[in-house]
């Protein structure tokens, strides 16, 4: 069953750079938690300290409720599965998939037996005798899990696991992998650059930057209610606005820019310098100028990306926006060069602190 | 280290390190300070040794500059001590071979890396290393039966009309040290092969095809792509093809004459007949202090560091 | 001139070079059979195997041979060990130690054999250890390290470091981590290492005169051989080593060519399944 973990002001340097600065988390057991965080913000170091094949600096980690300080990574109820899989290409699928277990001593036939037993799970049954490089991307993507399966872990790590597969690929796995979770009941942490992944697969998902966690929330909270500009970029499109914040009432404020004024809701600014965000599929297209949040603008390219087509605009006052719209018949689709107006309403958008949190 | 302490535990590393120690202090750092000291040490009867006559000095490396001999340089007639001639030709020779292999073995270096069809290049690969796989006192011998008098090659020279009558290659025919020269580019001539080869392969055919397709001729094409990407294994090649000339003891001995000595016998005469370990220690000094200038200065030329030379 | 021409020529110098490698061994071995007092295929005086005979017949000989094994064994059970720790060793570390134990470790194979020889006796000589063959094993290991030192070296530069990680993150202890994934993926660098250690030591001379005292191996043996009175025997002995590296260099190419194919068939399956996947 799957084991709870608590990271706790967790730190890690190397040198004079802080890889991972303060994060806080905890993560329920049976949870399927992803981070998520552009490439070098210290994703890999996270699940490394979590598995024990880095220190934290300071701070510390209990998996299970237990302090994990001095223990090695053979000691930890966890199973990584590493950014290149790490298979062991000199021995047969089954040799790897039982491998945890042959290191601690189980007889040869009960191996076998609970090798096979593991590749039903993960779909691939008749592979057992085969050597690594006879199969394909996915496959030995199964064979991995299996593997960190076989150990009957209460946490799996997993770091992008899926990156080195094709589109197509990646998202059927991406279901595989949930399901596999949701039967084993084993806690999930899951690491990914792609947004579209921590979002479609997770229960919770926390969002990294430069060492420090951002936000964690359920992936819709994440995309609707972002709490700053770093967040709202990483994981969407944004028309974003420059200016200060006029008068508020109950969570509205009204935000003077060089474009005019807009009305949106106010988020934690901490009295951080602002902006306002919109996403472009919140944002509309008219020929009338509507009540509030209403801009002139000249219709510069009309892109057709299949389920939506986007429609990019210069305002009259020299900003640029994008506003999604669905390709279902219902809606006018404008043409280059139209003059109109771009709307948003209020209540889906937001004013954010511009950037990231900071270190303390 | 922390790194290995890591993977393979305190047990283990200490392993390593205690394995390497041995075989770098043990084998190689200390028996080198040995030298060192003997070879200013003064040859001495066991009972004097550590006597009071047992002191420190430079004598043994005096010894190679005695007794000086005529020896002519670029046409003079100039007075070198014998041994240091002795040491001079052993230094000019070994260019010669090292220049001589790299000349005969560059063509063979390119066919097999983008030449030949790449299938049929392990099967060569084979078919060239089976001479390194027989003794090189073998070897040595094989062309002391061909170049003898009565041997085959004189007969097949002869026999062709070549020449009118029989030459003794071993006392030399252009130079004393003809049958030396020729033993060696054949015993050593691999090593400065398969580095080459080795470099090249490494070489994008694109690159030569595109020079081709720019209007480069064959020999600009070779001038400009290809010896330049080859350059560190010439580098590697050439410093082991040097290496083992000049170090070389059974070639000479088993193809030389009295008229054409090489260091290598110099030092075994001090070492094995006079039993003078300490001048041995001094003469295989110098020879380490050749090798060391040889290596740093083939690096400093062909810009190639020793983990490109040393493969 | 046409590229066709041109690469005729090359198969035609490529030819003679193999001309001129393997010529010299095939008049070694026809002397082998003349039945001439003096080692010469010219004149030929007609077919003998007396010198196989005599070959037979020659205690030294067998001695010497018994040594060269024995001391050929001890440097494979020294040398691999010792190289193998070095490149684990300096594979760990970076920066300027790094480069420091490097020079150490490579300049054996630049240093002239007279001059490790030399060394050795005079090092080990102030120990009080006497001359012999153990010094020869001591000499031929120092530089003989270094290539297994080498071959190792290149080997862990493909060795994904990410294996030893998930092994022990699966629980494996130290041994086993190294016993089941550094050293089978060290093996075949291990397997050349001894090989060319082995072969390395049977060819060595210029460490062995220096260090053997009044003991004999194969080279030595040959060489004085040589130099003194020679007789054809030699050549009968040439040709076994010459007939035997042909045996084991055509078991080797078999072996080569059968691997090759089941890898590629192998690959071939994985595209196969990759393929598969697409659809
Ligand atoms: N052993 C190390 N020594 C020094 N710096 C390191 C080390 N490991 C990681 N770093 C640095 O720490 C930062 C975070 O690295 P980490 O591997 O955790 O990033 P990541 O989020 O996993 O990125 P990616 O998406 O590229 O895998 C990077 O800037 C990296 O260069
Ligand atoms: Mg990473």
């Amino acid at each position: 069953m799957g084991a709870g973990i608590d990271l706790d002001n967790v730190v890690c340097d190397f040198g004079s750079f802080r890889a991972v600065d303060h994060v806080n988390v905890s993560i329920q057991p049976g949870e399927f938690f992803s981070f998520l965080g552009p490439s070098g913000c210290g994703k890999t170091t996270i699940l490394r300290m979590i598995s024990g094949f880095n220190d934290p600096t300071s701070g510390s980690i209990r998996i299970g409720g237990k302090d994990t300080l001095g223990q090695r990574p053979n000691q930890r109820p966890t199973a990584l599965i590493f950014q290149n899989l790490a298979l062991f290409p000199l021995m047969t699928i089954w040799e790897n998939i039982a491998f945890g277990l042959e290191v601690r001593g189980v007889g040869k036939a009960e191996r076998r037996a609970k090798a096979e037993e593991l590749l039903a799970l993960v779909d691939l049954p008749g592979a057992a005798d085969k050597m690594v490089s006879q199969l394909s991307g996915g496959q030995k993507q199964r064979v991995a899990i299996a593997r960190a399966l076989a150990v009957e872990p209460d946490v799996m790590l997993l770091d992008e696991p899926l990156s080195a597969l094709d589109l197509k690929l990646r998202q059927h796995m991406r279901a595989e992998l949930r399901a596999i979770q949701k039967r084993t009941g084993v806690t999930f942490i899951y690491i990914t650059h792609d947004q579209g992944e921590a979002l479609a697969m997770s229960d919770r998902v926390g969002v990294m930057s430069q060492g420090r966690l951002q936000q964690v929330a359920d992936p819709r909270d994440i995309y609707n209610n972002p709490v700053n500009g770093f967040v709202a970029s990483f994981v969407g499109e944004n028309n974003i606005f420059t200016g200060t914040v006029g008068a508020t009432a109950s969570g509205m404020a009204r935000f003077d820019t060089a474009h005019g004024q807009f009305r949106a809701r106010l988020g934690e600014t901490g009295g951080a310098a602002v902006k306002l965000y919109v996403r472009p599929e919140h944002t509309l297209f008219a020929t009338e100028p509507g009540v509030e949040n209403s801009l002139p603008v000249t219709v510069t390219e009309v892109a057709f990306e299949g389920s939506f087509i986007s429609v990019h605009a210069h305002s009259d006052s020299g900003a640029s926006l994008v506003a999604e719209l669905r390709n279902d018949g219902g809606q006018m689709i404008p043409e280059t060069g139209q003059k109109g107006f771009m709307t948003f309403a209020a209540e889906r958008a937001s004013i954010l602190p511009d950037g990231i949190v900071r270190a303390k | 280290m922390g790194d290995l302490l890591k993977r393979y535990g305190g047990t283990l590393t200490g392993a390593f390190v205690l394995l390497t120690a041995f075989w770098l202090l043990m084998l190689i750092i200390l028996p080198n300070l040995a030298l060192f000291e003997t070879s200013f040490r003064p040859y001495l009867p066991v009972a004097e040794m550590g006597g009071p006559r047992d002191v420190y000095s430079a004598d043994n490396y005096v010894k190679f500059f005695e007794s000086p001999g005529p020896m002519s340089v670029f046409g003079f007639e100039i007075a070198v001590p014998l041994r240091a001639q002795t040491f001079l030709y052993t230094v000019f020779y070994s260019v010669v071979v090292t220049v001589v292999a790299f000349a005969f073995s560059y063509p063979i270096a390119f066919y097999l890396a983008k030449v030949v069809s790449p299938k049929s290049v392990p099967t060569l690969i084979l078919l060239l290393f089976i001479p390194l796989w027989v003794s090189e006192a073998l070897r040595a011998f094989a062309w002391y039966i061909i170049l003898t008098l009565n041997g085959p090659l004189n007969a097949a020279l002869v026999g062709l009309g070549i020449m009118e009558k029989a030459v003794r290659w071993q006392q030399g025919v252009f130079t004393n040290y003809d049958a030396i020269v020729i033993g060696l580019v054949y015993n050593y001539i691999l090593f400065m092969l398969f580095p080459i080869y080795n470099a090249m392969s490494s070489l994008d055919t694109n690159q030569i095809e595109a020079a081709q397709d720019l209007g480069a001729p064959w020999w600009k094409t070779h001038l400009r792509i290809v010896l330049p990407h080859s350059k560190p294994g010439i580098a590697s090649g050439s410093v082991m093809v040097f290496m083992l000339a000049a170090g070389s003891l059974l070639v000479p001995t088993t193809l030389g004459s009295t008229r054409s000595n090489w260091f290598t016998q110099t030092i075994q005469q001090a070492m094995l007949e006079s039993q003078d370990w300490n001048t041995g220690a001094a003469y295989s000094f110098l020879y380490l202090l050749l090798c060391t200038v040889v290596v740093f200065g083939v690096m400093r030329l062909f810009k190639v560091r020793l983990s490109d030379i040393a493969r | 001139m046409t590229d066709k021409m041109r690469k005729l020529l090359y198969h035609i110098y490529m030819g003679s070079f193999l001309f001129y490698l393997l010529v010299p061994l095939v008049i070694m071995s026809g002397a082998a059979f003349n039945n001439n007092k003096t080692p010469s295929v010219y004149p030929w005086k007609g077919f003998s195997s007396q010198w196989f005979v005599e070959l037979w017949n020659d205690g030294t000989m067998w001695t010497s041979f018994g040594n060269t094994i024995w001391v050929a064994l001890a440097v494979v059970a020294i040398a691999v060990p010792l190289g193998a720790a070095g490149a684990i060793l300096i594979n760990s570390i970076s920066g300027w130690s790094r480069s420091f134990l490097y020079f150490f470790m490579v300049a054996p194979i630049l240093a002239p054999g007279a001059v490790i020889g030399i060394s050795t006796i005079l090092f080990w000589n102030k120990l009080s250890v006497p001359v012999g063959l153990h010094l020869s094993v001591l000499g031929q290991v120092s530089y003989i390290a270094s290539f297994v030192m080498l071959l190792v070296l290149a080997r862990l530069q493909s060795f994904d470091q990410n294996l030893e990680e998930a092994a022990l993150d699966l629980g494996a202890s130290h041994n086993q981590v190294l016993r089941r994934i550094l050293l089978p993926h060290l093996y075949p660098a291990l397997g050349a290492g001894a090989a060319i250690a082995f072969f390395q030591s049977i060819e060595n001379f210029n460490v062995t005169l220096f260090t053997r005292g009044t003991q004999n191996t194969l080279t030595v043996y040959v060489f004085s051989k040589v130099r003194s009175g020679i007789t054809p025997s030699i050549n009968a002995l040439a040709f076994l080593l010459i007939a035997a590296t042909l045996v084991a260099a055509l078991i080797y190419e078999v072996r080569r060519r059968r691997a090759a194919a089941l890898e590629a068939a192998r690959e071939a399956e994985g595209r196969r399944a990759a393929e598969a996947e697409m659809v």
